[in-house]
C-alpha cells in the first residue's frame, strides 16, 4: 500500500508541513491560469459573435506581441509603439473580415474553424518574415510596468509576488469588467450579443454583421495584445507560445465556450490545478505532468459535465 | 467525347455494383498501378522516390485513416499524430521481441496496439461531440506524447530516447534499415497502402460505413432507425486509429529510419487534418489528392527560388511556404470547401459532356 500513501497521503502531508510553499505555488498557478483566461477570453469573444472557434487566437497572441516589440526596435517610442501595435490588431481585423469571414458566411463550423488555423499558418509565417524568428524580450519597464518584487511573511515563510504577476492579474480584472461594460451598456455590445443570439434575426433588424465581425476581431485583438505583453513581460516573445495557447481549449472546455465568467475561473481552475499536480503528484510518474494535465482533467470533466461550467445546458432537437 | 459511358450497359448486378463501373474509369486505375508499381521503381531517381513518393504515399494512408473518423463518421481528431507514434512504438517493441518475424507482418500487427488505444480515447465520443471532441483528441496526443518519453521501455532504454530501426529482411529482400534501396521500400509501402485503401473502399460500401455515415449525417436520426452509436463510433475510432498506427509504423520504418517524439507531435495531427480538408472530406481519392498537394508544396516552393536563380536563404523560404500553405488553405476553402476530390468530380462532370454544352 506504500504507492497509495504515496498518491493519497503524502502530498497533503508536504503541504501541511510547508504552507508558504503552498502558497507559492497557488500563486504562480493563479499567475499562468490568469493567462490562461486571457487567451481563453479571446476565444470566447469570438466565439460569442460569430459562432467561429478562432483557432489563430494564440498565435495573433504572438503577432501583437511581436509588432509592439518590432515597432519599438525600429525606434518608435513605447506609447506610439503600443498605439501602432493597436492599430496592426486592427486591420488583422478588418482583414479578416474582408478576406476570409466575408465570402465564408453559411460555412460549416468544421470549414471556419479550418479556415482559422489556415489563417494562423498564414500568420506565423508572415511574422517569422517581417519580425524575424528568434526570441524577443518584451519591452516592460519602457511600458511602465513594474519589475521589482515584493516579499510577505506568511505561515512561518515567506511568499514572493512578482509586481508583474500582480499587474497581469489587475489588467485581466480591468479587462474584464470593460469587456462586461461593453457588451452589456453599450450598443455595439449589444449588437453582439444579438448577433451571437440569431444572425438572421439581427440581420434582419438591420444590424449588419460585418462590422459587428471587424469589432470582435479587434476586441479579440486587444485582448490578445494585453496577453502577450504579460505572457511576454514573464519569459520571452516566440512562437512557442502557440502550443500553450493550446492550453486555452481545456480551459473553455471547463468555463464553457460562451461564457465570460467561465473563461476566467476555468483558467484558474486549470493552472492552479495544473501547477499543484505538477508540484506534488509529478514526482511520482517521473515529471512534466504539466503537458497534459489540463486536457485530461477536461476530459474527465466532459464526461460528467458536456457543456462546461457556465455553459448554456445543451439541448438536441431532431 | 472520349470519356462517356453512353452504350456501356450493365447486364448482371455484380457489373452495377463495380468499384468503377466506368470503362475508362477501369483503365485508368489499371494505368495508374502499372505506373506505380513497374515505371516508378523502374525509371525514378531516388531522390524523387525517397523524399516524394514513399512520404507521400505514407501520409496519404494517414489521411485516408483520419478520414474514416472525420470525414466518413464526421468526429473531428487532432490525435492522428499521436496515433501513429502508438503504431512505430508498437512495431518497434514487436521487431525487438519478434526478430524474425517478418517485419510487414509486424507492421500490420502494430495497428491493432494503436486501434486499440484509439478506441479507449474514443469513448468519451459517445457522450462529447463537436469541438469538445477535439480536446479529448487533443489530451490522448498530448498524453501519449509524454508516454513516449517517460516510459524508457518504448525506446529499449536508449541515451537517445529515439527509436532505430534495426534491419530487417522479407522475402529475402533487405527490406528496413539504412541498407535497404528506396525502390525495395517503396514497393513494400506502396502495396500496403493499396491493399488498405482497398480494404477500406469495400468497408465503406459495406454496412460499417453506411451506419458511420449515418452517425456522421445526424446521429439522433441514425440512433433512432437502429444504429448502434457505441457501435459505430469505437469502430469508426478503432478502423481510423488501426490504418494511422499502420502508417506511423511505415513512417518510421520505411522512410525516417530513426523517429523521436518530435516526429509524431501536435504539428503532424494538423498535417493529416490539413490533407483531409484540402482532399476532400469523406472521400477517398481525395485523401490521396490531399497527400499530394501539401506534401508537394513545400517542395514545389522551394524548388522555385533555385529554378529561377533568386539568392533567397533557406529559412525565408521556409516562412514563405507557411504563408502559402496558409493562404492556400483559406483560399481552397472559400472556392471550394468540399476540396479537390469535389472539384475532380466537377471536372469529370464537363469532360462528360464535352464538348456539348448539355
Amino acid at each position: 500500500m506504500d504507492w497509495l500513501y504515496n498518491i493519497v497521503v503524502d502530498p497533503f502531508v508536504q503541504m501541511g508541513a510547508a504552507p508558504d510553499f503552498l502558497l507559492q505555488v497557488l500563486w504562480e498557478g493563479f499567475v499562468t491560469g490568469t493567462l490562461y483566461a486571457l487567451i481563453a477570453l479571446g476565444y470566447v469573444l469570438i466565439f460569442k459573435a460569430s459562432g467561429v472557434f478562432n483557432f489563430a487566437q494564440g498565435i495573433m497572441v504572438v503577432f501583437a506581441a511581436l509588432s509592439l516589440v518590432g515597432f519599438y526596435e525600429a525606434g518608435v517610442p513605447a506609447w506610439l509603439a503600443l498605439i501602432l501595435a493597436l492599430g496592426v490588431m486592427g486591420l488583422l481585423a478588418v482583414g479578416t473580415e474582408r478576406l476570409v469571414l466575408r465570402h465564408m458566411v453559411n460555412q460549416d463550423e468544421i470549414i471556419l474553424f479550418m479556415a482559422t488555423i489556415g489563417l494562423s499558418y498564414f500568420l506565423i509565417g508572415a511574422g517569422e518574415l517581417i519580425f524575424g524568428g528568434e526570441t524577443k524580450s518584451m519591452i516592460t519597464t519602457e511600458l511602465g510596468l513594474p519589475t521589482g518584487s515584493t516579499v510577505i511573511d506568511v505561515a512561518g515563510g515567506i511568499l514572493i509576488l512578482q509586481h508583474i504577476d500582480i499587474a497581469a492579474a489587475v489588467i485581466a480584472g480591468i479587462l474584464v469588467a470593460a469587456l462586461g461594460f461593453f457588451f452589456s451598456k453599450t450598443r455595439i455590445g449589444r449588437a453582439l450579443r444579438a448577433v451571437a443570439d440569431d444572425h438572421q434575426a439581427a440581420l434582419s433588424v438591420g444590424i449588419s454583421l460585418n462590422q459587428i465581425w471587424a469589432v470582435v476581431w479587434f476586441a479579440a485583438g486587444i485582448v490578445a495584445l494585453a496577453t502577450g505583453i504579460m505572457w511576454g513581460a514573464r519569459s520571452d516573445v516566440s512562437f512557442a507560445l502557440q502550443i500553450v495557447a493550446l492550453k486555452a481549449l481545456p480551459v473553455l472546455i471547463l468555463g464553457g465556450f460562451t461564457s465570460i465568467p467561465g473563461a476566467i475561473i476555468g483558467g484558474l481552475i486549470i493552472g492552479m490545478g495544473e501547477k499543484l499536480f505538477e508540484v506534488y503528484w509529478g514526482g511520482l510518474m517521473g515529471g512534466g505532468v504539466e503537458g497534459w494535465f489540463a486536457y485530461v482533467l477536461a476530459l474527465i470533466f466532459l464526461l460528467f459535465r458536456p457543456q462546461g461550467l457556465f455553459g448554456e445546458k445543451i439541448i438536441e432537437r431532431v | 467525347m472520349i470519356y462517356r459511358e453512353a452504350g456501356q450497359f450493365k447486364t448482371s448486378y455484380k457489373a452495377d455494383m463495380a468499384k468503377f463501373p466506368i470503362l475508362q474509369d477501369r483503365i485508368a486505375i489499371w494505368i495508374y498501378l502499372v505506373v506505380a508499381f513497374v515505371f516508378i521503381p523502374l525509371f525514378g531517381s531516388d531522390f524523387f522516390i525517397n523524399s516524394m513518393m514513399i512520404p507521400f504515399l505514407i501520409f496519404a494512408l494517414a489521411a485516408i485513416g483520419l478520414n474514416v473518423l472525420t470525414g466518413y463518421t464526421g468526429q473531428i481528431s487532432l490525435g492522428t499524430g499521436a496515433f501513429m507514434g502508438v503504431g512505430a512504438y508498437a512495431c518497434y517493441k514487436l521487431t525487438t521481441i519478434f526478430p524474425d518475424t517478418n517485419i510487414i507482418l509486424l507492421v500490420l500487427a502494430s495497428g491493432l496496439f494503436s486501434a486499440g488505444i484509439g478506441m479507449i480515447f474514443g469513448l468519451p465520443s459517445l457522450r462529447i461531440k463537436g469541438f469538445y471532441l477535439v480536446v479529448t483528441t487533443l489530451a490522448a496526443q498530448f498524453f501519449l506524447e509524454w508516454v513516449f518519453i517517460r516510459v524508457p521501455w518504448l525506446y529499449n532504454y536508449n541515451d537517445s530516447g529515439a527509436i532505430e530501426v534495426p534491419q530487417r529482411e522479407a522475402f529475402g529482400f533487405i527490406v528496413t534499415g539504412p541498407a535497404a534501396d528506396p525502390s525495395v521500400r517503396y514497393l513494400v509501402v506502396l502495396s500496403l497502402v493499396v491493399g488498405i485503401t482497398w480494404v477500406t473502399s469495400n468497408l465503406l460500401r459495406g454496412h460499417t460505413g453506411r451506419s458511420w455515415m449515418m452517425i456522421r449525417d445526424m446521429d439522433i436520426a441514425a440512433e433512432l432507425v437502429g444504429v448502434r452509436p457505441l457501435k459505430a463510433k469505437l469502430s469508426s475510432f478503432a478502423i481510423s486509429s488501426y490504418i494511422a498506427g499502420v502508417s506511423g509504423a511505415l513512417l518510421v520504418f520505411f522512410w525516417l529510419g530513426a523517429a523521436e517524439v518530435e516526429s509524431f507531435d501536435v504539428n503532424h495531427s494538423f498535417l493529416v487534418l490539413f490533407m483531409v480538408i484540402i482532399g476532400g472530406l469523406g472521400s477517398l481519392l481525395g485523401s490521396f489528392l490531399g497527400a499530394a498537394f501539401i506534401w508537394m508544396l513545400p517542395i514545389v516552393i522551394r524548388a522555385i527560388p533555385r529554378v529561377l536563380g533568386l539568392d533567397i536563404n533557406a529559412s525565408t523560404v521556409e516562412q514563405l511556404n507557411f504563408v502559402i500553405l496558409g493562404a492556400l488553405i483559406i483560399f481552397f476553402l472559400i472556392v471550394e470547401p468540399h476540396g479537390l476530390a469535389r472539384l475532380w468530380a466537377i471536372a469529370k462532370q464537363k469532360l462528360r459532356i464535352w464538348p456539348f454544352p448539355y
